[in-house]
């Protein structure tokens, strides 16, 4: 397993085989076309990278050609994959979800859902101002710091600002189902972005943690 | 239609027995207890039925020994074996919460006397 690209399509309850009821995200996950294979002979470094979702108009020139090189239909989303290991794949192929087995551990990165310029009380969980009794600082920053000594604003200090639209992963994520006839992955629990966001699925970096080892 | 929906139509048991808030229901269920399965039954009134789909949940309420006991069961479980219905409630409100303030006499549900029937009672 080396990763897929997909689409966010919403989250909904699953039974797991013990009859526990979980919270999953669902993946559209793939078909992704393998658009190109970097080898480490002429890249220098060895990769895959997959085309997700068709797109019909204004593709650009220079893309147009890429695709038509490895033969597959123009692409929304191109990301790429590094592969330690080489396994059998042809530009021109097709990446289904069932390269991702169930109970595997994922990373599933996205954009976050942008919420524009927010306060401090939304943006970092500030306690804000009292209401009433003759205060006006209700939703304010308050004090960033002390006088002479530091003499400066910490790093770090919470303040307005833009909120969410950022690259996040989630790790370690569970998938609890797959679905191979339809390209659905089910995840255990929530992931960045919107519904129809485009979510970017990969092995875990890091694996399951010293309190999960062993249970699995 | 919407995939999400699809998907949960697909799990959801179609042998549930229509069943609303008030009724007397005895719920059959499975426990398993190191290594061994045995089924436990949970006699009591159904005061709410909640969500939707998937993910709808029924609460019994019963008291045992003088100490009020709820359960909330997911409709669609597939740990659930059997819904009994034993009587019918006669309620005049969807969720019946009040009676976790009631004891004794007060806290009885009136018995339907004529059935609902399969059809005028909300089904799944």
């Amino acid at each position: 397993m080396f990763g897929l690209l997909g689409k966010k399509v919403g989250m909904s309850q699953i039974f797991a085989e013990d009859g526990n009821l979980v919270a999953v995200t669902i993946i559209q996950a793939g078909p992704c076309a393998v658009t190109q294979m970097k080898t480490k002979e002429r890249d220098g470094y060895a990769a895959v990278q997959l085309g997700f979702e068709d797109k019909k108009r204004n593709v650009a020139k220079p893309l147009r050609g890429h695709f038509k090189r490895s033969g597959v239909t123009p692409k929304r989303h191109l990301r790429e994959f590094s592969l330690p290991d080489s396994p059998q794949l042809n530009e021109g192929g097709e990446v289904k979800a069932d390269i991702i087995k169930e109970g595997e551990l994922v990373d599933v990165g996205g954009v976050t859902k942008g919420r524009g310029f927010a306060g401090v009380v939304r943006r970092y969980r500030f306690g804000g101002g009292p209401a009433s009794h003759g205060h006006t600082s209700h939703r304010r920053v308050g004090s960033i710091g002390q006088c002479a000594f530091p003499s400066e604003v910490w790093k770090g200090q919470g303040m307005p600002g833009q909120m969410g639209r950022v690259a996040r992963t989630v790790q370690n994520v569970k998938v609890v189902k797959v679905d191979g006839e339809r390209n659905l992955l089910f995840v255990r629990g929530s992931i960045p972005g919107p519904n129809g966001g485009l979510v970017v699925v990969r092995k875990a970096v890091k694996g399951p943690g010293k309190a999960l080892k062993g249970k699995s | 239609m919407n995939i999400i929906d699809v998907l949960e139509k697909e799990q959801l048991r179609t042998d549930v027995p229509p069943f609303s808030v008030g009724d007397t229901v005895r719920v059959h269920m499975k426990v398993i207890e190191g290594g061994r399965e045995r089924t436990q039954v949970f006699e009591g009134i159904v005061i709410a039925r909640k969500g939707k789909a998937i993910s709808e949940t029924f609460t019994v309420r019963k008291v045992t020994f003088g100490v009020g006991v709820e359960r909330v069961f997911p409709l669609h479980s597939p740990r659930l074996q059997e819904i009994e219905v034993v009587t019918q409630g006669k309620v005049r409100r969807a969720k019946l919460y009040y009676l976790r303030g009631k004891i004794g006499k007060k806290s009885r549900v009136k018995v339907r006397k004529e059935s609902r029937g399969p059809e005028a009672a909300p089904s799944e």
